[in-house]
């Protein structure tokens, strides 16, 4: 009897009503998380897997050997390598090709490859305009990493105690 | 003749002087149930067009009459198109008798209270007149919807507007608000709490906002009555949402919260303590919609039916008891009238 009459004044008084109001009105006082992307961004690790790219020696020669490791390993079947054998007798790929909408992003590629050829960039603002450009070709792979050099090297840098 | 002609002019420049800031207080409420809704849900809202957003409502008014207003084929044409201005006209004619401050008032008329109470009767018509020409089930079961609850929830509205014209002794919206003159303590907040909550409660109810907005259920009905509607039709209609959410605030501001009265007796009275007023009225009404979830249609009928009504009764028994024996130091004097 005093449990439900203990309800009644409760329903009366709005009590749970009120309870809720409570929590929304504590939200709207406090402070907004929001980050205003285009104009903010949040922090990234240096681990980030965003597009790949394939990297050069210092040199200039390319660093990939197709050893076909990352093809292998690719759990997406993202990536297509075909090889040659050059005049200099060393084996360099004529065809490397990743499908960005197969790949789902991993990083098994960039952990599978001996000599730290392919990896993976802090980009991951870009789109396609038309069929096809999804497939990102050698050329198109070597020209980030060239682009992107200082930033890959010192990222790789900032994580050599961990590899 | 003259005098006739220029009497009618000013008429019609107080008006437009009250339409205009009521129209544009419509386009920025809409803005600021957006933000409100926003920042209790940790979003920010609106805040690209213009400073902080300003300019949104103008680039939904913008963008909603450039677009097609759209009249389905098999629906009653005539009706379609003055469904809109049916529930858009009593909205805006109820505020002649809303007094913004001591004197400030379009039309001073003794039964400003019943005339509230027909003006926000007919606009249920539009609703109920959109949806059945707009020969849509979703839109007819909306209309029937919204119709059964604005039936349910007129009466608890109207009885409890009863209790504050017996402690008033007058159905002139100015002098209800005289009435309450002596503070905060005077105001009939505190000796008609029940009735207060009930009048606001029902118009939320009354004007189909959330949590009693299954007149529009978007997840059951689409959008309820105005499935069909379009461009400024639609426009029409939201605005005539807007404008009745801000009368019934603007009416319990006046009947419940003392008008343009300061809450410290004859401190700084003025047309600013009622806009303050309003604009917390309608503050709840946001924070209602970002806090409590859709009431199903029977908990909405049991609520009206079974619960305000029998409340309002009982308060009102007790009211007229206490107005009888001149109880008290809220009955006492408005017993005898103003």
């Amino acid at each position: 009897m005093t449990g439900s009459l203990k309800d009644y004044v409760k329903t009366f008084a709005l009590w749970e009503l009120l309870k809720g109001m409570s929590l929304t009105g504590k939200y709207f006082v406090s402070k907004g998380i929001t980050i205003q992307y285009p104009e903010e961004k949040t922090p990234q690790s240096h681990r980030f897997r965003g597009l790949h790219a394939l990297r050069r020696y210092p040199n200039g020669e390319e660093r990939c050997i197709a050893c076909k490791l990352c093809e292998a390993v690719c759990p997406a079947l993202a990536i297509t390598i075909d090889s040659e054998q050059r005049d200099d007798n060393t084996r360099r790929t004529t065809r490397y090709d990743i499908d960005l909408f197969k790949c789902i992003f991993c990083g098994f590629c960039e952990e599978a490859c001996p000599v730290d050829s392919i990896v993976e960039t802090r980009i991951f603002e870009y789109h396609f305009e038309n069929r096809g450009e999804q497939i990102m070709t050698k050329d198109k792979l070597l020209a980030i990493g060239d682009k992107y050099e200082d930033q890959i090297a010192a990222d790789r840098a900032a994580d050599s105690a961990f590899r | 003749m003259i005098d006739s002609i220029l009497h009618l002019l000013w008429t019609v420049i107080k008006i437009v002087a009250i339409l205009l800031p009521l129209i544009i207080s419509v386009a920025y409420l809409t803005l600021a149930e957006r933000k409100v809704i926003g920042a209790m849900q940790v979003r920010v809202g609106p805040n690209r067009v213009g400073w902080k957003g300003l300019g949104q409502p103008f680039a939904d008014m913008f963008k909603l009459m450039t677009k097609e207003v759209i009249i389905p084929t098999n629906s009653s044409r005539f009706l379609f198109l003055t469904a809109p201005i049916l529930s858009l006209a009593p909205a805006l004619a109820a505020w002649a008798v809303v007094p913004f401050d001591d004197g400030l008032v379009l039309a001073d008329l003794n039964a400003g209270l019943l005339y509230i109470l027909a003006m926000t009767s007919i606009g249920v018509y539009g609703v109920i007149i959109a949806g059945w020409a707009s020969n849509s089930k979703y839109a007819f079961l909306g209309a029937m919807r919204s119709a059964a609850q604005i039936v349910a929830y007129e009466i608890a509205m109207g009885f409890a507007l009863i209790g504050v014209l017996m402690v008033a002794g007058s159905l002139n919206l100015g002098d209800i608000v005289r009435a309450q003159s002596g503070g905060f303590f005077s105001w009939f907040l505190i000796p008609l709490l029940p009735l207060a909550v009930v009048y606001f409660i029902s118009g939320v109810a009354e004007t189909n906002r959330a949590p009693f907005d299954v007149a529009e259920g978007e997840s059951e009905i689409v959008a309820g009555f105005h499935v069909d509607y379009s461009g400024m039709a639609f426009a029409v209609f939201f605005l005539a949402e807007y404008a009745n959410m801000i009368m019934i605030a603007a009416l319990t501001a006046i009947m419940f919260l003392g008008g343009w009265l300061s809450p410290i007796d004859g401190f700084g009275d003025g047309i600013h303590w009622f806009l303050i007023k309003t604009a917390f009225c309608l503050f709840l009404f946001l924070w209602f919609r970002a806090t409590f979830p859709r009431y199903r249609y029977d908990q909405i009928m049991r609520l009206g039916w079974k619960i305000f009504i029998p409340v309002t009764i009982v308060w009102i028994a007790v009211v007229g008891f206490a107005v009888y024996f001149e109880l008290g130091p809220w009955f006492q004097i408005r017993a005898n009238g103003i």
